[in-house]
């Protein structure tokens, strides 16, 4: 408790020394006002807060991963050692790996129109983009059946020609598409729209074409937040529940992605390969936060750097 | 990325191609080695073990006599549910659902079989039979014996809700069915009978399974509406410790009944595999599948075989009481239909 500057008043000199003993004397009068609160509310804050992140992140994941275990590790590897669980984890990938990268293009495409250029319509087109957030992915998957299903505007002719849409893997990677589709293009708007034109104009005038506009000006300045869509498109994407139970059939071993073999499993009583498919599940969601951050600490470093930059040119 | 994207999409394409090629692959009828086959069982809730233990049997019965490998892939939902499903497009080679009047259904509104499937096959097509019982906590602490004791006030009754749940209706319907045995078939007594019932149940799932799991994982509830079969399989997983079996002295004949889709078995070429499978049902192993997983089965002589024990209870059936589930689907459960009437005047 030996504090170096025995000027301060009592109250923030205990202040100063609960938060690491560090002088307060040169700080501003923001970060000097917050030393003087009383330690008692700055505990109960932060007491509140790991309550609440520990009531509603950690518990329930450690519950997750305590009812996987329940049986024991064996149990648990073996609820992955199933041919039904196999082609649910296949699935669950193969649908983000064919509605992230349809997605990215997409997503891509509509931005450059949106944020680079003027046109009528354009609105309506953000509007459209958005519409997946909007709506309930329950309508969204609903939407499919009602084009593709049997009694549905193209149903008999899909069934003519034996196309099967939904009820079968296309179906559930459009739902897919459908429900993931504006987190790149909403990721790349207001950070496109931001950079402005300049760039591409002086380019242009330079003498590069459209093409080598977009690949040596435009994506350059936009690849870390195009990171960032994609990461969080492809959570989406593997953990969508809703618009996929819709337009699955629920078919064991052919059209159940993972969310759904999880909810299966739960109506089988078999509790331990529901919770250890959920802990996996969980275990991408992790994975994907832990990628987001290394892109979120990426692009405050740039940033950073880049306006350290500026500061040493001017 | 774009070359790993690449390689998944091509991937993804592989699966698709090969998917599609299985589907319409038809099987042949007698080249040496028959190309395998792939039948699809669209089916309700509480039949997943069920049919899991008779997929297994019928594969092996199927190799036997015609060498031709055969896989079953299952669909379970709520009964409802399904339905619509396959009226959706749901490939189902065969349907096996909780009642007749969604069956029917498929027929009305997508004509993929007969109006008259149900003759096709014995015993109005269905292969076992179950009926409605009472689940409740060990030591019966409400000694719960009767329909009657579930009206009563300060009983707190588990069951799905009709509107969606094949189960939820047969629940319903013994209970109605009970109360026309006890007032001289008064309708309106019948009625406020039924209401009163509702009026103790705090959650309506919208399938049997869901219910089941309310009442027995989360604890909810002093007695559990169930199917038989279900009943008995709750305590088979859960432990005769913690649940009894209640069965009251009446109740009603539940028959789920199976059919094969026409429309789609002509499509996919699976006719003949298709009713050899639900001829199987009917075959004395079937029977005793059925029996070993708590279906009562036609041929009684299966019970003793499976080592079940099903408790007497006097039976009356939906035709008797009702005059049918079309009757009764449109008195009882249509848009604005008497269940709707009671869940109302409940709030």
């Amino acid at each position: 408790m030996s504090n170096p500057t025995p000027t301060i008043p009592a109250a923030a000199a205990t202040a100063a020394s609960s938060s690491g003993g560090a002088p307060g004397r040169t700080a501003g009068p923001a970060s000097r006002h917050a030393r003087r609160d009383p330690w008692w509310v700055r505990a109960t804050l932060i007491t509140i807060t790991l309550l609440f992140l520990g009531l509603f992140l950690a518990l329930p994941l450690a519950s997750v991963m305590a009812e996987a275990l329940r049986k024991g590790v064996g149990a648990y590897f073996a609820s992955f050692n199933d041919s039904a669980a196999l082609s649910a984890i296949y699935l669950t990938l193969i649908s983000a790996a064919l509605s992230v990268p349809t997605n990215l293009v997409f997503g891509v495409a509509a931005a450059w129109a949106i944020a680079k250029f003027e046109f009528t319509g354009k609105s309506l087109l953000i509007s459209l983009i958005d519409l997946p957030f909007a709506i309930s992915p329950v309508i969204s998957g609903l939407i499919f059946v009602l084009l593709f299903g049997l009694q549905g505007w193209m149903g008999p002719w899909l069934r003519e020609h034996d196309i099967k849409i939904i009820f079968a893997v296309p179906g559930i990677v459009l739902a897919t598409v459908f429900v993931t589709f504006p987190f790149v293009a909403r990721e790349l708007i207001p950070l496109m729209q931001e950079q402005g034109t300049d760039e591409e104009q002086a380019a242009l005038v330079l003498g590069a074409n459209g093409w080598q506009t977009f690949w040596h000006v435009t994506l350059p300045n936009i690849r870390w937040a195009l990171l960032y869509g994609v990461i969080l498109c492809n959570a989406r994407a593997m953990g969508e529940f809703g618009a996929v139970s819709v337009v699955s059939g629920h078919i064991r071993g052919r059209t159940n992605t993972l969310p759904l073999h999880v909810e299966i499993l739960y109506n089988e009583y078999n509790f331990v390969a529901a919770f250890a498919t959920a802990s996996l599940l969980a275990g991408l969601a992790i994975l994907t936060l832990v990628a987001k951050s290394a892109v979120e600490w990426q692009v405050a470093r740039r940033r950073k750097a880049s306006a350290a930059e500026n500061a040493a040119e001017h | 990325m774009s070359r790993k994207s690449l390689t998944f999409l091509g991937l993804g394409l592989t699966a698709l191609v090969a998917g599609l090629a299985v589907f319409t692959h038809a099987p042949a009828a007698h080249a040496a080695p028959p190309a395998p086959v792939q039948l699809l069982n669209v089916s309700y809730d509480p039949t997943r073990e069920l049919y899991v233990d008779f997929n297994a049997l019928f594969a092996k019965e199927w190799k036997s006599k015609t060498q031709q490998e055969v896989t079953i892939q299952q669909s379970h939902g709520g009964s409802g549910k399904q339905a619509r499903a396959v009226i959706d497009g749901l490939d189902a080679d065969v349907v096996t659902l909780a009642l007749a009047y969604d069956i029917d259904a498929i027929a009305k509104n997508a004509q993929l079989l007969p109006a008259d499937w149900q003759k096709r096959l014995p015993n109005n097509s269905s292969p076992y039979t179950s009926t409605i019982v009472f689940l409740v906590r060990k030591g019966n602490p409400k000694g719960i014996k009767d329909w009657n004791d579930l009206a009563k006030p300060g009983v707190s009754v588990i069951t799905p809700n009709p509107n969606t749940s094949g189960g939820a209706r047969w629940n319903y319907l013994a209970a109605w069915g009970y109360a026309l045995r006890n007032n001289g078939k008064d309708e309106a007594k019948a009625k406020d009978f039924v209401a009163a019932i509702f009026k103790n149940v705090p959650v309506l799932d919208s399938g049997a399974r869901g219910s089941t799991t309310t009442f027995v994982q989360r604890g909810l509830g002093d007695v559990l509406i169930a199917w038989e079969n279900e009943a008995f399989l709750s305590l088979k997983e859960f432990g005769a410790d913690k649940f009894e079996i209640v069965s009251p002295p009446t109740s009603i004949l539940a028959e789920p009944p199976v059919a094969i889709v026409d429309k789609n078995v002509a499509k996919h070429g699976t006719k003949e595999v298709a009713e050899a499978y639900l001829k199987f049902l009917y075959s004395d192993a079937g029977q005793e599948v059925a029996a070993k997983n708590f279906y009562r089965p036609r041929n009684e002589s299966a019970t003793g075989k499976a080592g079940v024990a099903f408790p007497k209870i006097e039976l009356f059936t939906i035709d008797e009481v009702f005059g049918g589930w079309t009757k009764a689907q449109a008195t009882h459960f249509a848009d604005g239909g008497v269940f709707d009437q009671i869940a109302k005047a409940g709030k």
